[in-house]
């Protein structure tokens, strides 16, 4: 037996025997013969656990960017994961439980959602926000798909949104038979609100604050005329570190702000897992896809966490739920709620400033350089230069002098292949931007 | 039991953020006061705080938790150890620098393949739920692109939830089908229900109520007959691992859950994974981004029908992967073979003073109906109680067509002397429920907390501390 099987090959037999059968096969007889065909799994076995790691570590040496400068955002970010933040998440008790489906056993996962709960309403100006989604994008689609529940009508996308979340809720949209229309951005980076006036029949717009370009929207100026159509107005956040700094979607009377939390104490993982947050009103917490853990009593009048308002999920509700979701990121919004608390009021808003002054500072050595950024409107962390040539090609000769500087926009933007969108973080140091910033005017 | 915010004392600082001067560029009217209800705390006193919650969890590392249809099994612990390899690239980065975490997709596709017997896999989805949805809109895709309009997807009354959900969001009408006398599909009413505008039956199978649904060799003939297709839940896998090929089963859609039959471990709820498998007509229509091969380069294609951002729970996958490659085929079997045994050893236990909801042969888990004891204790009454002597219950009141359901599926990840300790605490159990109904119905006794008020939690809902507060004021 494997080492994780605690039956031993006496206890297998003394078991059948109690079954009245001779053999392991005898177990399966309730499976037809004929569908029993050549079921054999051809994959050798690993025993031994340092061939296994080793194994591992041969896969990993495989990788080769560890010694690359690296400029990337635009959906995951490189910040600095607390210590503490590994040392607690990895406790079995946190990492082994399912969902608390018996409150009595399970209030450590359940306060502690409670807690991120609470700090992303706070982070979105929002009044709740829910135990979590599996990651920004599906948690956007989800906003769409619930903005609909509270008015029907077309959805409108900025343009400037990721393009993935663009990609995903026109997947999910699709299927719901739902016009999805896209709204331009003009010359300084900015939803072009001309465009958005035209529309009518609108249930909800969707913007990304900040956008895909860095840039900052102006939500004002939009939510001015999303109330003359009596249009919901919904954000979406995939760095979410910029909502320390940046008055929130709330504060603009947005309907509701999903997004991204990667930032809080998640590593980058190639993409995953992350961690969705979706914040909304109290009055329409009916509504809302997804987990919600409530603050309680016990039979003793102590207090206590449980999963609440259950009757919206698809455990109760079936085919009419908010949402299919089940299992969705507990473990990261833990981990959310821990880093967040390492943080703290002070902590969360000096690393949003430093992030916001290292990006200023590459923007001016940039444009002392003479590169030219590409919209006027003010950014967080990240921001569009213009190469005035193939950014492709720029990016990949930096790649070898050791840079991987950002992420080429004409993949996504055809009218922006000469366009670069540049992310600075903590993790960024002032002398490597000096060295990007040099590699780069070497190569203009 | 304090919350973080109660720790908070202005001055107190649990990390050390770099002051660096510098100039800043946005507007005032856009930047936003200090945010209040976040904390001032010393590390010291997060650790504190996050390790006594972490003491109020049941875990499976600390026993028993025989959550029907979740597969809470033992979660090997090298496979943390590898998947910290994996943990700083970042997604956007060139492929031929990430060439590493590109085989491990590969790898991990590949093995798939070979456990199922199906032609193609997406790893992207982020949990059962997230793959039953790119599953059916797999099928969908490959209708519209044929000019199909089809409304309905069957699901068998025994199914879980996030199916009938999953149709909906799919753009589907979920129409249900009756389970028989066996507690398999009613085959007769499958064959009433099925005509031209069914796109796909869903099926879980083993169902849930750990019965093989002997049909569906002949369900999935049909289906394929009217130009519909058959979704398997991959829920149960665990029962089927080097038994039989779902693909022999003449199922065309499948999603696994590597959190539960691939040893991932469940993070109180997530994250999961689910990958989504196919048979080769279908393979075109799945979501993208596809890994491709091209002279030993591992890259990234981009396909219509993206599902999330990036590539999927990545870390989640290293884990599986490992799990699978430890075990190796034989391993695997092994796993199948003994979570049936142990199911049905404590099956034939638990039959002495409970009655199995069908007689029907079960495999990897078996449901319980109430019969026995629901005239002197609810099964949430049982549930809670089995809380007192240090199991985690079942799960409780599902499927639904089975009166007071507990639905046991011990895995293979236990050892006899744990199945017949929980048999002797459900008998005890009934017992006290005889002599002592009390101190059932008033359990659990020695948890954190007692039982909570879950309907005055629904009534005036307190999501956040925010909101508590207010009411305090």
């Amino acid at each position: 037996m494997s080492r994780y099987i605690p039956i031993t090959q006496r206890d297998r037999e003394e078991m059948l025997k109690a079954l009245g059968l001779s053999s392991g096969e005898e177990l399966f007889s309730s499976i037809p013969q004929d569908l029993r065909g050549k079921s054999e799994i051809k994959i050798e076995p690993l025993r031994s656990e340092a061939a296994l790691k080793e194994y591992f570590l041969s896969l990993s040496r495989q990788n080769s960017f560890q010694d690359k400068k690296v400029f990337l955002g635009a959906g995951a970010y490189y910040h600095y994961i607390p210590y503490a933040v590994d040392y607690l998440a990895s406790r079995s008790e946190f990492l082994t439980p399912y969902t608390p489906y018996q409150p009595e056993v399970s209030q450590g996962t359940l306060a502690a959602t409670f807690e991120f709960q609470t700090y992303m309403a706070a982070l979105t100006g929002l009044e709740v926000a829910n135990a979590s989604m599996y990651e920004g994008a599906s948690a956007t689609a989800e906003a769409a798909l619930m903005a609909l529940r509270i008015r029907r009508g077309d959805i409108a996308v900025a343009r400037s949104l990721h393009p993935q979340y663009r990609q995903v809720l026109r997947t999910y949209l699709e299927k719901q038979g739902v016009e999805l229309v896209e709204i331009p951005f003009r010359e300084d980076g900015r939803v072009d609100l001309n465009s958005l006036k035209e529309l009518d029949n609108l249930s909800a717009f969707i913007v990304g604050y900040p956008n895909f370009f860095g840039v900052i929207e102006d939500l004002e100026a939009i939510q001015g005329v999303l109330k003359e159509k009596g249009a919901l107005l919904v954000t979406s956040t995939w760095e979410a570190l910029s909502l320390a700094l940046l008055k929130p979607p709330g504060a603009f009377a947005a309907s509701i702000a999903a997004g991204e939390a990667q930032s809080f104490g998640l590593p980058l993982a190639y993409g995953g897992p992350y961690v969705g947050f979706f914040a909304t009103l109290k009055k329409y917490v009916w509504k809302m896809p997804g987990r919600l853990v409530g603050m309680t009593r016990d039979s003793q009048g102590r207090r206590g966490f449980v999963l609440t308002l259950s009757a919206r999920e698809q455990h109760i509700r079936r085919g009419r739920a908010t949402s299919n979701i089940c299992s969705n990121e507990a473990w990261c919004a833990v981990r959310g709620a821990i880093y967040l608390s390492l943080l703290g009021k002070k902590g969360l808003r000096k690393l949003a400033l430093l992030n916001h002054r290292r990006a200023v500072f590459a923007s001016e050595l940039l444009s002392e350089a003479g590169f030219k950024l590409a919209f006027s409107a003010p950014f967080f962390n990240e921001f569009v230069v213009d190469l005035g040539g193939d950014a492709e090609e720029f990016r990949r000769r930096l790649l070898e002098r050791g840079f991987v500087a950002g992420y080429p926009l004409g993949r996504d933007y055809p009218e922006l292949k000469n366009h670069l969108l540049l992310t600075f973080t903590e993790m960024n140091s002032r002398q490597d931007i000096e060295a990007l910033v040099r590699e780069m005017e070497a190569l203009k | 039991m304090r919350l973080i915010f109660e720790y908070s004392k202005a001055g107190k600082e649990g990390f050390f953020v770099e002051e660096e001067e510098g100039k800043e560029i946005i507007p005032e009217n856009l930047l936003r006061p200090e945010i209040e209800v976040l904390p001032e705390v010393s590390e010291r006193e997060v650790v504190s705080h996050y390790l006594r919650l972490s003491a109020l969890n049941y875990s499976v590392d600390w026993g028993f938790y025989p959550l029907g249809s979740c597969t809470m099994k033992y979660n090997p612990k090298i496979n943390e150890e590898v998947a910290s390899f994996f943990t700083e690239a970042h997604p956007l980065l060139p492929e031929e620098l990430v060439q590493g975490y590109l085989r491990v997709f590969k790898e991990l596709e590949e093995a798939l393949k070979e456990i199922t017997g199906l032609d193609a896999f997406t790893l992207a989805p982020a949990a059962g739920a997230h793959g039953e949805f790119t599953g059916i809109i797999t099928v969908r895709n490959y209708l519209e692109a044929r000019g199909e309009r089809r409304e309905v997807v069957l699901i068998p009354d025994s199914a879980h939830g996030t199916n009938p959900a999953t149709a909906a969001l799919s753009g589907f009408r979920a129409v249900e089908i009756p389970s028989d006398e066996k507690g398999m599909i009613d085959l007769e009413k499958f064959k009433a229900a099925l005509n031209e505008k069914v796109a796909a039956l869903m099926i879980t199978n083993p169902n849930t109520l750990g019965i093989f649904e002997e049909n569906i060799k002949e369900i999935s003939r049909l289906l394929h007959e009217v130009g519909a297709f058959l979704y398997m839940d991959g829920a149960n896998m665990n029962a089927l691992l080097g038994q039989v090929k779902v693909a022999d089963l003449g199922v065309d859609v499948i999603h696994l859950n590597l959190h539960k039959t691939f040893s991932t471990p469940h993070g109180g709820g997530g994250p999961g994974s689910g990958p989504v498998g196919v048979v080769e007509k279908l393979a075109p229509y799945l979501p993208g981004p596809r890994l491709v091969e091209s002279n030993g380069l591992l890259l990234w294609e981009e396909a219509e029908g993206r599902i999330r951002s990036f590539y999927g729970n990545f870390l989640v996958m290293v884990k599986a992967l490992a799990y699978i490659k430890e075990l190796g085929g034989e391993g695997l079997k092994e796993v199948s073979e003994i979570a049936v045994l142990n199911s049905r050893y404590l099956r034939k236990r638990l039959e002495k003073k409970f009655k199995v909801a069908y007689p029907t042969e079960t495999l990897h888990e078996f449901v319980l109906s109430d019969e026995t004891f629901r005239d002197k204790i609810s099964t949430l009454d049982l549930a809670k109680r089995l809380l007192d002597y240090g199991f985690h219950p079942p799960t409780v009141y599902f499927p639904l067509i089975v009166h007071g359901a507990l639905m046991i599926e011990p895995t293979e990840t236990e050892s006899r002397e744990t199945l017949d300790r929980f048999a002797e605490a459900m008998e005890k159990i009934l017992d006290e429920a005889e002599k002592d109904p009390e101190v059932v119905k008033t359990a659990p006794h020695s948890t954190p907390v007692g039982r909570l008020d879950e309907v005055g939690a629904a009534r005036k809902p307190i999501l956040t501390w925010t909101q508590y507060k207010e009411k305090q004021d």
